[in-house]
């Protein structure tokens, strides 16, 4: 995989998911090759638009749940749990 | 002094708020993003105005906003209209009421998403939405991509990729030679536009454009591997890491229907005022017709003068205002879908992702209401935002009206009644400082 400078670790289902700094829970996903979501029929989803507007990239952030991954920015230690 | 909140912090918005604040008045100006800039400006850096496209006009226009005195609330989407002359936002977990005299909505637009077999696989998203995530962070050098679609936009995402190091395995647009030749010929008339997508292109030199091409369909597992293109005779398939498709751009009308304003062909109806049907209520930039950066910067300008009541200054942008608006009529025409992409998704195909409703489900619908009720198409968390345009394009189904709230929100937010004080952090007047 490509390199990273300046990275950390977040949790996604409790497993180590390589971050950098600014960069959105959605790009970490993404990278990592790990579904959003998955969707009412069982599809793997992850992002569409990138901006906010389709859900797909939906995911619990810290509890908060059906957050829009792709506008949140990862932080050391955020634990995720997709859906 | 007059209370102006303007919704949308892209070029449209942040130009309205600044001329605003300028002239006097009390400016809020919301964004549910962390930043200013839009979707034009994301990523890009006051501070280093050379590193993105259009880099200097953010500069400028960063520092006249933070200069006029405007307050910016950052992530704060707007979920409701309770009352007249008030907004409801939520914000960090909280809601508050917002109230104005004049309202300004510069929400912008979104991309169109037609569905085709395969379209909702990881890794294929937006040509504006692969550019969105790579601006926040995902790592696009040495990766694969194909860019597909329409509108001016195609060319500007792979000009970018390319610049980050991603292998542009080619640009396919879906509107022919001769379309796309017409509308160069009215480019005539916006030199800068000309050179612009000629600048794109030199720097996707390496990559085929491709006219008159389009995704029929993407494949893979679990993920993308590949996509099949064909321009009706001929038939590709092309190995790709990430499929970039987006079909030109559709504006962001949730708001502006849910305060009343008039819809025309597909747009707000705003006259050269920037006002719309609704008095007090002003839109600027995409929602009125897609022109891009200059159109919304010349409406945003105006719609800011006109808030704060110097008629006379903004009739000195009349002449570009016109020019851009037909500017605008001019792409849409270039880059409306063909008909061949009507018949790309297949019974099984999913139409509308947020509940898997397949193609099939929705052939024996009569209207997007009735889909909605009998198929929950458009039902799901983005409320038919993706699926609407698709359905309009499909099926001819007109947008069918919105209903609060805008997008999903907490119960302690739809419960609260406009005038209560109890509610955290409570009704807050512009102008007051936000917590």
């Amino acid at each position: 995989m490509d390199e990273l400078t300046q990275t950390f670790a977040i949790a996604v289902n409790g497993i180590g998911v390589e971050a950098a700094a600014g960069m959105s829970v959605a790009a970490a996903l993404l990278r990592a090759g790990i579904p959003c979501r998955t969707s009412v029929s069982g599809e793997p989803r992850g992002p569409l638009c990138g901006m906010g507007i389709c859900f797909d990239c939906a995911a619990t952030v810290d509890g908060e749940p059906l957050s829009r991954t792709c506008q949140v920015v990862c932080v050391p230690g955020m634990e995720i749990a997709t859906q | 002094m007059t209370r102006v909140l303007v919704v949308g912090a892209g070029p449209a918005g942040m130009a309205a708020a600044a001329v605003a604040a300028e002239s006097g008045c009390a400016v809020t100006l919301l964004d549910e993003n962390p930043a200013t800039g839009g979707q034009i400006w994301r990523g890009a850096d006051a501070d280093a105005p050379h590193q993105s496209a259009h880099g200097y006009e953010f500069a400028k226009w960063s520092r006249r906003l933070t200069a006029s005195g405007a307050e910016f609330c950052p992530g704060s989407t707007v979920v409701d209209h309770p009352a007249p002359f008030v907004l409801r936002v939520e914000r960090a977990g909280h809601w508050l009421d917002l109230s104005f005299e004049r309202l300004i909505l510069a929400t912008g637009a979104r991309e169109r998403f037609l569905p085709f077999p395969g379209w909702t696989l990881p890794g294929i998203m937006g040509a504006g939405g692969l550019q969105a995530l790579v601006k926040a962070g995902l790592p696009i050098a040495g990766k694969r991509v194909v860019v597909a679609g329409s509108g001016p936009l195609l060319l500007a995402v792979a000009a970018a990729l390319a610049r980050k190091g991603a292998k542009i395995e080619g640009i396919f647009e879906q509107a022919s030679w001769p379309r796309l030749t017409r509308f160069g010929l009215t480019l005539a008339g916006h030199p800068l536009k000309l050179l612009e997508a000629a600048r794109y292109r030199l720097q996707t030199r390496a990559a085929p454009y491709k006219p008159g091409w389009w995704v029929t369909r993407a494949i893979g597992r679990d993920r993308l591997q590949s996509v099949v293109v064909t321009n009706g005779h001929a038939i590709r398939e092309i190995a790709c890491d990430y499929l970039a498709c987006g079909f030109h751009l559709v504006p962001n009308l949730e708001l502006p229907q849910l305060l009343g304003c008039r819809i025309e062909a597909g747009y707000v109806a705003a006259n050269e005022a920037q006002q719309t049907s609704v008095a007090g209520v002003y839109c600027a930039g995409e929602p009125t017709g897609i022109g891009g950066l200059d159109k919304a910067l010349v409406e945003g300008q105006i719609a800011g003068l006109i808030a704060a009541g110097h008629l006379g200054q903004a009739a000195q942008f009349k002449p570009t205002q016109q020019k851009l608006r037909h500017f605008a009529r001019q792409l849409d025409a270039a880059f409306a879908p063909r008909s061949e992409l009507r018949t790309l998704a297949a019974a099984d195909t999913v139409v509308c992702r947020c509940e898997d409703v397949t193609r099939a489900a929705l052939e024996h619908c009569v209207t997007g209401r009735a889909a909605r009720l009998h198929t929950r198409c458009g039902m799901g968390p983005c409320q038919g935002r993706i699926c609407g345009p698709a359905t309009e394009f499909l099926f001819g189904w007109s947008v069918p009206g919105v209903r609060p709230p805008l997008y999903p929100a907490r119960i302690s937010t739809l419960a609260a009644r406009p005038e209560s004080e109890a509610a955290s952090p409570g009704p807050t007047q512009i102008g007051a400082s936000i917590p």
